[in-house]
């Protein structure tokens, strides 16, 4: 009963095994079939929702500040958000974004132009939301002495707001 | 003013350090009256929350003294006696307007951290590490408080400071498991953990008219205070079989509602706790979600599990087969003290909500690193050590 118990969950790993191989390939092959085309590559829609309707979102069809300092670079689209849940800014780049492991040196330096576009969202729906931004510094702190992890969390922090999944 | 920082794994310190600035026009400084450790502090203090930078000021629960507005504050003037919820809220988002107030879109200006973490971010809370918004804590002479209309409550004048105190974090914790997971007139309702939110917790549960309510601990001196201050029965899970426990006084149903106020560090006496050290500590998983894997089996079939405790990333054994087959609903949030805390201070002040029992040990800031030593260790019966910057 047990070598047929163990039989049984070995052919089921192997199958499991199989089946995952199987679709790693399908995808590697889908992905060489169709080059430049996967979800990563083009340029995304990146987007906010304001707890606001559309005219006071943008009022006369006006772009919130920190969108219309991005001038030409963006296409932006504004919605309503469905069941009167608010407005939907949207914003795209209109040249072509980083990708990849390329994009890593820029995205650390905030070169990277999608930064620019996230904190552009995010600084529009507070003060559409709200009417001004969060400020942060200067606040308190004690001494801040230098270590590898302490230097990597202030690498992230300064670009908290213009990363993450947005 | 003086500051209790952060300044490495199980390292703090009283450090002199710059006051706080009004920087937006919501902004109020509260001069610190009462500051209290919270079992959520030692995760950061252990370094199971990776987002501490040395000279971080920790403390997130706190109530004080109006010291400066800005310009756009309508609700509060100097001198005003205030607690302030631990979280920091905008109170206009969508999230906000549907009381949901830890989920705020504007409270937290590090999104990026904990969009990574968990795909979209909560909102920011004092002290509580860079992930949550990087503000600076209330263990300190004074505290900068955004969003200060939403966040920060006139105190009424029956209420002293150190029942107050406990309004900023504790209760509103407990409130809001026990509100957003549905517990009702007549249930039976299993609360993990006595510390303050658990009693906290379990007395939230008797005010909304739960039948029976129970809480779990090792610790006799907490234990006590659940039975004898909130009025809950006890099990000790050192001595006794939760599980067994819960079913003898269940009818053999079990609980309707599970309330888990314990978190990543929880303690057993089973050989698993040594199994989820183990990973913990390998960092093979973030969290020990021990009392969360008992109150989801404990749990009646069709019942409701709460986690209060918080957990910040990844947990091993899960067991997802009783959550499916027994048709639970699981829900867990950060506390939504805004929408709770109006509610605890009247209860407070008509003396149905009594909280100043869990400030076993009041210290000045100058000995808060022993302070936390003694909550962390649980020496002399410590269920919270409170500091009172003033001395």
């Amino acid at each position: 009963m047990k070598t047929t118990t163990k039989a049984a969950a070995a052919a089921a790993t192997a199958a499991a095994g199989t089946g995952l191989a199987v679709n790693w390939i399908r995808r590697s092959r889908a992905r060489a079939a169709a080059p430049g085309a996967s979800a990563e590559s083009r340029n995304r829609w990146r987007a906010v929702t304001v707890n606001k309707p559309a005219a006071e979102a943008a009022p006369d069809g006006k772009l919130p500040e920190p969108l219309a300092a991005l001038g030409d670079r963006v296409e932006v689209r504004i919605t309503p958000a469905p069941d009167g849940r608010g407005t939907e800014i949207a914003a795209r780049l209109r040249a072509p974004e980083p990708a990849g492991p390329a994009a890593m040196p820029g995205r650390l330096a905030g070169r990277d132009p999608r930064q620019e576009v996230r904190s552009a969202l995010r600084e529009s729906k507070t003060l559409i939301e709200v009417g001004e931004v969060l400020r942060m510094d200067p606040q308190p702190a004690g001494e801040r002495t230098s270590t590898p992890g302490g230097k990597l969390l202030d690498a992230v922090t300064k670009r908290a707001r213009a990363e993450g999944m947005l | 003013m003086k500051a209790l920082c952060w300044t490495g794994i199980n390292k703090l310190a009283v450090e002199t350090v710059p006051d706080p600035q009004i920087l937006n026009a919501e902004d109020i400084i509260v001069k610190v009256r009462l500051s209290t450790t919270c079992g959520s502090d030692l995760h950061l203090l252990g370094g199971y929350i990776p987002a501490m930078r040395a000279g971080d000021i920790l403390g997130h629960e706190f109530m004080g003294e109006v010291a400066e507005v800005g310009p756009a504050v309508r609700n509060h003037k100097a001198g005003d006696r205030v607690v302030v919820c631990s979280f920091v809220s905008c109170g206009r988002c969508w999230y906000c307007e549907q009381k949901l107030f830890s989920l705020c879109d504007n409270g937290n200006p590090n999104p990026a951290i904990t969009e990574a973490m968990w795909g979209y971010a909560p909102g920011g809370c004092f002290g509580y590490s860079h992930a949550m918004g990087g503000y600076a804590g209330s263990h300190a002479e004074y505290i900068r408080v955004p969003y200060a209309d939403q966040g920060a409550f006139a105190i009424p004048d029956e209420v002293e400071d150190m029942t107050a105190l406990f309004a900023s974090d504790a209760a509103a914790t407990g409130w809001t498991g026990v509100d957003q997971i549905g517990v009702q007139a007549g249930d039976v309702v299993a609360v993990w953990g006595a510390g303050a939110v658990g009693q906290m917790a379990a007395r939230a549960a008797i005010l909304k008219g739960a039948e029976r309510v129970m809480v779990i601990d090792r610790l006799p001196e907490r234990l006590a205070q659940a039975a004898d201050i909130i009025g809950a029965d006890t099990i000790n899970y050192a001595s006794d079989s939760v599980a067994a426990e819960l079913r003898e006084r269940t009818g053999g149903r079990g609980p309707d509602i599970c309330i888990e106020a314990v978190g990543m560090e929880a303690d057993s006496t089973g050989p698993h706790y040594l199994y989820d050290q183990l990973k913990q500590q390998l960092r093979l998983e973030t969290d020990r979600a021990i009392a969360v894997r008992e109150a989801v089996h404990a749990c009646r079939k069709g019942g409701g599990v709460f986690v209060l405790g918080v957990f910040g990333g990844l947990v091993d054994k899960f067991p997802l087969g009783a959550v499916m087959n027994k048709g639970l609903t699981l829900r867990g949030a950060q506390m939504h003290g805004h929408r709770y805390i109006p509610e605890i201070l009247d209860g407070m002040a008509r003396g149905e909500v009594t909280t100043s029992h869990l400030a076993t040990h009041v210290l000045p800031l100058d000995q808060g690193p022993q302070g936390y030593r003694m909550f962390k260790n649980k020496e002399d019966g410590c269920v919270r050590a409170v500091f009172r910057p003033a001395g």
